[in-house]
């Protein structure tokens, strides 16, 4: 019956917009809204396991992000001047497109990640302080290399054609690209719940996230470890940004830090390194600004802080932490 | 017989005070060697010390006469060295077989062998088997902390307090397992319970303001009341 709890909850919280919003526009505003939060999960998910598993605060979160989705709008600027797939009528081309661009921004965030990690963060651990001045630092550097390398100026995101529009579902206009954005939000978490749950990696993970002294111990190289989450969860931030700019089809340099305080509320209120935490608080956050900023636009960045509030007054570890 | 364990002259710090002042002692192989004296006085540190948590000013830590100092902890459990800390360290959130499997340096057929051992040593763990550790009662957390280090083969136990905290009953069952795990492995002892300690030390050093004070026989000092009194306040 306990169980049940959560979940009675969430659908009641879900369903109470209805009494102030019309039937269609709250589906449309649902499916945004699970888009947006799914988009946030993908940043949110990386950033809690680092902070949770290493105790590291990286504010060059929001950078690797930005550097995600540029890549990504490179590969696809790429191959799309080479063999136009962008615009091809093949849905098959379109999804080769996004799979590439995936791709390209996953693996570009990964070694950059790799690389943060083993220079400015591994001299800084346990040190707060110094992890937020090294890490700020860094996002200046890499923010202002996008804008050497791309430019200062906004970029317009190709979005292939099978992925722009919407389908009309009895009378409701439901967009393509954000049934995508969850459609991909749902494999990750799958695939981070099964990796987390499932593998010995995961486990190693689970109990280092826990007391990563005690790992160490016990005969595993914890740091080996710390620079696979930072790595991973630096390509979650890259998937996050590209398929961010595809959703807002534009992207701009200081595109990560408007999403790393999305990013930060989400971690706040899920709890610190649980990805089931991440998601919750990410679809709480993500639905709440979209019902909101169709109410009364200007207070939606308002309840979404409130949110936040709310959960540490009544749960100060969020809704999933262990505490630690 | 060569010792298996070897401290000499280690000074280590922790942030800016200095808690080792040149401990030296030796452990040989096939004993129990139990390390005594008050609240402290460098025990502790000087099993995080020798695992490698912290790195010693000065001094050498030397195991199967290897100097191990400067190796990283991962390196050092890795040398067949298994630890118990005080406060037990488990993972709470962690079943009780996930806890047994996350201490398997890999999940070979061998370890998975020695994991079920441990369940037939401690039946309570296989009756909680899939429960989460934190749920466990602090005598069964102390029996998974025990059990986490038997699943690898150990030559060598550092175990820390286990008997703080456990009500009476709970160490003698404790001490039953302890004497099983002699018969395995080398141990190295922190116990502030002199009844335990005297009643499965072979050799015994008293510790001091971070040095070593006494070396002995553990049955001399069971029977030296000056020395106790002296050094243990008992």
């Amino acid at each position: 019956m306990r169980r049940a709890v959560g979940p009675l909850l969430g659908l009641a919280l879900l369903l109470l917009p209805l009494t102030a919003i019309e039937p269609r526009a709250w589906l449309t505003l649902t499916v945004a809204g699970l888009a947006m939060g799914m988009l946030i999960f993908l940043v949110a998910a990386g950033l809690s396991l680092i902070f949770g598993l290493m105790d590291v605060l990286n504010f060059a979160h929001g950078a690797l992000f930005a550097w995600g989705a540029y890549a990504g709008f490179t590969v696809i600027l790429l191959v799309n001047g080479r063999w136009g797939w962008a615009a091809s009528p093949s849905v098959l081309a379109n999804a080769g497109l996004l799979l590439l661009a995936v791709a390209g921004a996953a693996v570009v965030a990964f070694v950059l990640g790799i690389a943060l990690e083993r220079v400015i963060v591994r001299p800084v651990y346990g040190q707060h302080l110094f992890q937020i001045l090294i890490t700020l630092g860094a996002t200046i550097v890499l923010e202002e290399l996008i804008r050497i390398v791309w430019g200062p100026n906004d970029q317009v995101m190709p979005v292939p054609t099978a992925f722009q529009g919407s389908w009309d579902v009895a009378d409701v206009v439901v967009l393509r690209f954000p049934v995508l954005a969850i459609g991909l939000g749902v494999l990750v978490y799958a695939g981070m719940r099964w990796l987390l749950g499932r593998t010995r990696v995961g486990l190693i993970v689970r109990a280092g996230v826990e007391n990563s002294e005690m790992v160490q111990v016990m005969g595993h190289d914890i740091h080996r470890y710390f620079t696979g989450v930072f790595a991973a969860g630096s390509a979650l931030a890259g998937l996050g940004g590209l398929m961010w700019g595809m959703f807002n089809q534009s992207i701009r340099p200081s595109m990560g830090g408007e999403q790393l305080i999305f990013a930060f509320i989400v971690v706040i209120i899920g709890g610190l390194g649980s990805v089931t935490g991440s998601l919750v608080g990410a679809l709480l956050v993500g639905l709440s600004y979209n019902y909101v900023a169709y109410l009364v636009p200007k207070a939606a960045i308002g309840v979404t802080m409130a949110i936040m509030v709310l959960v540490l007054l009544v749960r100060p570890t969020g809704l999933f932490g262990s505490g630690k | 017989m060569a010792d298996l364990l070897e401290l000499e002259g280690v000074h280590t710090d922790i942030g800016q005070h200095h808690i080792l002042q040149g401990v030296s002692l030796r452990v040989r192989p096939d004993a129990v060697t139990v390390l005594l004296g008050r609240n402290g006085a460098g025990k502790t540190t000087t099993m995080r010390t020798i695992m490698g948590v912290l790195r010693p000013r000065r001094g050498a830590v030397r195991f199967d006469g290897r100097p191990i100092h400067e190796l990283p902890p991962h390196a050092i459990a890795r040398l067949g060295i298994g630890y118990v800390p005080e406060g037990q360290g488990i993972f709470a959130t962690l079943t009780v077989e996930e806890n047994l499997r996350v201490a398997m340096l890999a999940e070979t057929a061998d370890s998975r062998e020695r994991m079920r051992d441990v369940l037939a040593l401690f039946p309570d763990l296989e009756r909680y088997r899939q429960a989460r550790a934190g749920t466990l009662s602090g005598g069964q957390k102390q029996m998974l902390a025990i059990g986490r280090a038997l699943v690898n083969p150990a030559r060598l136990l550092l175990i820390d307090e286990p008997s703080k905290g456990l009500a009476p009953i709970v160490v003698e069952h404790l001490i039953g397992a302890l004497q099983a795990m002699k018969r395995h492995a080398t141990v190295v002892l922190v116990e502030q319970n002199f009844s335990m300690a005297s009643r499965l030390g072979d050799e015994c050093y008293v510790m001091d303001d971070g040095r070593t004070v006494h070396a002995g026989p553990m049955a001399a000092l069971a029977a030296d009341q000056t020395l106790k009194r002296k050094y243990l306040g008992i």
